[in-house]
């Protein structure tokens, strides 16, 4: 059988599972569209969270960047980890007492207030937009490698598989579908990862082989990885970083980004009681540390095994000929990924780094005239089963796999956006005298037109695709994340405070953001270079939500103090969203 | 609503303060081991690197799980302790 057959079945047959899904878990009312009745269990919702939550950047991405990154990279997995916390213990369990079904709705009654609803609104729409974009690309990307099909046609068919039981199903339809899709991604990344782990460290669990003893060498497994890269001119992997200020912001930006984030919040508001949301956040926790404990170890070993193949004997002087190079680099070169070029015309592969002293020094004395291997970082991923001489059918599982870390988190962004546009804004606000049937209606409409303009951005990227992610991390970050917060812990934060807060920590962040992005990431209308040494105190622009939320933080507590206090029924509110009792369903309308 | 006035001070208080004893260890594994403390840790080697960096890495991750779980059972059992569970 070829790849191409395998890598269809596996496809298929995943997609096939999410359809039968879909055909069984209809929803027909507003509240089983929204938060899936309310009913699931929290070991389940933990999986269908970390579904939601693990996109394509962190099954294809991830691990390149962290190989790329070394130690910095480590920000990514504490923070991506860490929000979790803060959702467990100043968020999830209030929300689900609130037992609404939008995010802008808790602000827009916490404070009394249409305007503070709508702004939550726009906020929670750019933020999903701009991280849906990603997602539907990275879809693309899957189908064009692995299935041969053109990137839009592949577009075209993941839409229209979420198209089915995002819309048939809503929440109730993607939890189900995301539970099947949790399964697949894990077993796709944790396999290739434990035949790595085992040829290079003798233990089948990669978190622990990444601190174990390298076979062959006698050293440690990252001794052995900081010797080989420190040889060829790079940092090494481990080495600590000087600017430390901007990576524990990055670092908060994430966890109180993730925190923030509405598709991850309304996960919460399906579980059936107020405990179930604490233990939920907990298991969704550890379905995502499955991942992101193996993913630095896949850094580590592919890149360690990337520069022990190109240079088997571990002498400098004699990498391997491009001639005699390993299949699965054949296979990768065709796709662009890869790539190299002879510039010494030796026919040998050199690779080092050719901006560093030692490396100028190691050309030097062997007569290289530059780098003559490039790749793509996510190979790491993407190549690993090849890497590691894996059969056939774990390239196909990676295809589904990379498919489905995608399509999870784009139905879960595109469920947060119908549903905050058919509820908040239609029923909330234009029509208010809508009934179940007509909103639920109204639901599925909204979603369908939202997944066409997703396929169609995915198709089109715009030129700023890979900057956004950082958008709506800041966004989430410095808007939502501080309105959540006083609005459970805080009984004198009014409806101005909220409103204004939330502006002020959008605007600071944006404006940051642009001054060195481009204004709205048009290209040449950026203030100052962006670069380390233009950044104000270091902080990098994707490190600023953090100080957005601060300011955010700081104006809502100052504009609350100098105007009057919140009435009593809300007091009363919030007094009611701290206990769990008399909590009821997730429907208090 | 039917909860007396100490018992849901009680309540919130004690909530406050686990939220705030969780957060330092939040703080301290992640943003103090994992990076600022770092340098310090530098002397205490594990696996072919530093204890600063295995917690970047995964110790902190480790303990966020720990964290949450410890979290939601105290708070399970107080819900139940001053009968305001569901």
């Amino acid at each position: 059988m070829s790849q191409f057959t395998i890598n269809l079945l596996f496809v298929g047959a995943s997609f096939a599972l999410y359809f039968g899904i879909a055909i069984w878990a209809r929803a027909g009312s507003t509240k089983e569209f929204y938060v899936a009745g309310g009913g699931v269990p929290p070991v389940m919702n933990g999986m269908a969270t970390a579904a939601d939550w693990m996109s394509a950047a962190s099954f294809i991405s991830m691990a390149g960047l962290i190989a790329a990154t070394g130690y910095y990279g480590s920000s990514f997995l504490m923070g991506w980890t860490g929000g979790y916390v803060l959702l467990a213990m100043l968020l999830a369990p209030y929300l689900r007492k609130f037992g609404k079904f939008t995010v802008p709705e808790f602000i827009g009654d916490r404070f009394y207030s249409k305007t503070a609803r709508m702004v939550a609104v726009a906020c929670l729409i750019v933020a999903s937009v701009t991280y849906v974009i990603g997602q539907m690309a990275g879809a693309g990307i899957a189908f064009s490698r692995f299935l041969e099909v053109d990137k839009d046609t592949g577009l075209i068919i993941a839409s229209i598989v979420v198209f089915f039981y995002a819309v048939l199903g809503g929440m109730k339809g993607i939890t189900y579908t995301q539970v099947a899709q949790y399964c697949v991604l894990i077993v796709a990344y944790t396999i290739p990862a434990v035949f790595i782990s085992l040829e290079l460290t003798g233990n089948p669990l990669p978190a622990f082989g990444l601190f174990g003893d390298h076979a062959g060498s006698g050293m440690t497994l990252l001794g052995k990885l900081d010797q080989v890269v420190t040889d060829l001119g790079f940092t090494a992997h481990t080495a600590d970083i000087d600017n430390k200020l901007n990576m524990v912001l990055f670092t908060l930006t994430l966890m109180i980004g993730t925190a923030g984030l509405p598709h991850v919040i309304i996960r919460f508001f399906t579980v059936p009681k107020v405990a179930d949301a604490r233990w939920s956040a907990g298991w969704a926790l550890v379905f995502i540390a499955l991942l992101y404990t193996t993913a630095p170890a896949v850094a580590a070993m592919a890149r360690l095994n990337i520069y022990t193949t190109i240079y088997p004997t571990g002498d400098y002087t004699q990498p391997i000929s491009h001639a005699e190079r390993p299949e699965w680099m054949k296979n990768w070169e065709v796709t662009g990924l890869l790539k190299y070029e002879d510039k010494n015309g030796d026919g040998l592969i050199q690779t080092y780094n050719d901006k560093s002293e030692a490396g100028k020094a190691l050309a030097e004395q062997n007569g290289w005239k530059g780098n003559e291997f490039t790749y793509n970082r996510d190979i790491l991923v993407l190549a690993n089963p090849e890497i590691a001489q894996l059969p056939g059918w774990v390239i196909g599982l990676i295809a589904a796999g990379g498919l489905a870390a995608a399509l999870s988190t784009a139905a879960g962004l595109l469920l947060a956006i119908s549903s905050s546009i058919a509820h908040d804004l239609v029923k909330g606000s234009i029509n208010p005298d809508l009934s179940d049937k007509g909103e639920l209606m109204v639901a599925r409409i909204t979603m369908a037109v939202s997944i066409v303009v997703a396929t169609y951005l995915g198709m089109n990227p715009p030129g700023f695709a890979a900057q956004v992610v950082a958008l709506a991390f800041g966004i989430a970050a410095a808007s939502i994340f501080p309105a959540l917060m006083y609005g459970i812990f805080s009984k004198k934060v009014n409806d101005k405070g909220a409103v204004f807060g939330m502006l002020a920590g959008l605007i600071v962040t944006l404006v940051y953001i642009f001054m060195y992005k481009g204004w709205f990431f048009i290209p040449g209308t950026a203030n100052l270079p962006d670069n380390a040494a233009n950044w104000i105190m270091g902080i990098n622009p994707l490190s600023f939500g953090a100080i957005g939320a601060l300011v955010n933080f700081a104006v809502a507590f100052g504009v609350s103090s100098v105007t009057e206090e919140t009435p009593q029924e809300i007091q009363d509110l919030v007094e009611s969203v701290r206990y769990p009792k008399g909590a009821g369903d997730a429907v208090a309308h | 609503m039917a909860i007396d006035k100490a018992t849901a001070e009680k309540y919130w208080s004690a909530n406050l303060r686990l939220i705030l004893g969780s957060l330092v260890v939040w703080t301290l594994v992640s943003f103090g081991f994992g990076i600022l403390l770092r340098p310090m840790l530098s002397g205490i080697a594990v696996g072919g690197s530093d204890l600063g960096f295995w917690f970047a890495q995964q110790g902190s991750i480790f303990s966020f799980i720990g964290l949450v779980f410890f979290y939601s059972w105290k708070m399970n059992k107080l819900d139940e302790e001053l009968g305001l569970q569901e």
